[in-house]
């Protein structure tokens, strides 16, 4: 077996354990995103083009609630910014890479993807092949993230819509944040974004939603900054 | 805006951000503050967007025993909490609107 063969599937193994997390939460999307009002198309669609589970959850929320394109796509954008962190700890693995490379492991660099291969890198360093390692783990996630949203169109096809299930988004969101609400800090930037997102509920486009989202994050690192000097305090982003 | 016009740009947005600092790499750091900063994303967007789906009725402001979802949010909070498990979560909070709007 070559190198290259050895290494994908190094990382596809790697990335196994990811997927009893993902498989379930990959077929609620499909279900809840065609609850939202998506098309069956849109809703596979937008597994392959944003390819990012709690920005796709939001975008279905929005739509939802007929939220006008550009404020979406912004929204899109906040969400999604944790991973210029990602993009920034694996960079130096592959500063040698082709541009083409470089383009392909970007587009597969997901929260579960990232987790693998950078303890993959830090525990091998660079060794000719590594990227297969990325690869692998990135293509076995992008594969099931694809699979288990069809699964889950055709099931939520089969959902009665007396069942409310619009509800399902919101508690899905509370699922995820939750957890993440390890200190002061968090805490401070959900509470206040809550707030923010309250009072400002009916700005036009729902630009509420971009404002709170910005308070609750100043709220958050300034509060880390007072705390603590250096020490992070920071819950870390397993969205 | 058409959605798939929608999807098209938030997925190219998400590309460009998970390429930015591999294709910058040695030519650009992160600012400490930013790093800092993008730790909240989470928190502060997911709370922005279930706040109102929990506190508000028709646009107004509802802190009631008849406002359900903000009840049943409560016990998914609660579910969430001490589960950390999606799925639990979920089905907790959608069997409590279930209940809630049958008894109350």
């Amino acid at each position: 077996m070559s190198e290259k063969i050895k290494n994908f599937l190094a990382g596809a193994r790697a990335e196994i354990p990811l997927l009893i997390g993902v498989f379930p939460f990959g077929m609620i999307y499909g279900a809840l995103a065609l609850n939202a009002g998506l098309s069956k198309a849109a809703a596979q669609g937008m597994s392959a083009t944003v390819f990012a589970g709690s920005a796709q959850f939001i975008t279905a929320q929005l739509v939802h609630e007929n939220t006008p394109g550009f404020v979406i796509v912004l929204t899109i954008a906040v969400v999604n910014l944790r991973h210029m962190l990602y993009s920034a700890s694996l960079a130096p693995y592959i500063a040698s890479l082709s541009t083409r490379w470089k383009a392909l492991l970007s587009y597969l660099l997901t929260d579960e993807a990232y987790a693998p291969t950078i303890i993959h890198y830090e525990k091998q360093g660079i060794t000719p092949y590594a990227h297969w390692f990325w690869l692998g783990a990135g293509f076995t996630l992008w594969f099931n993230w694809q699979v288990s949203t069809a699964l889950g169109i055709f099931l939520g096809t089969a959902i009665p819509e007396s069942w409310s299930l619009d509800f399902a988004l919101p508690l899905t969101f509370i699922a995820m944040v939750v957890p993440v609400l390890k200190n002061q800090p968090a805490i401070a930037a959900a509470l206040s974004a809550g707030v923010v997102a309250l009072i400002a509920y009916s700005l036009p486009y729902r630009l509420g939603l971009i404002l709170a989202a910005l308070v609750g994050i100043a709220a958050g690192t300034l509060l880390e900054g007072r705390k603590s000097s250096g020490r992070m305090l920071s819950p870390k982003g397993m969205l | 805006m058409n959605i798939w016009l929608v999807m098209l740009l938030g997925g190219l947005i998400t590309f460009l951000i998970r390429f930015s600092f591999i294709y910058l790499f040695g030519r650009f750091e992160i600012p400490e503050t930013i790093r800092k900063a993008l730790h909240y994303v989470p928190p502060a967007v997911l709370s922005a967007i279930v706040f109102p789906e929990l506190f508000l009725r028709d646009g107004t402001l509802n802190v009631s025993l008849e406002n359900t979802s903000l009840l049943a949010g409560l016990v998914a909070i609660l579910v969430a909490w001490f589960t950390k498990n999606t799925l639990i979560t979920i089905i907790a909070g959608m069997v409590a609107l279930f209940l809630l709007q049958f008894f109350l």
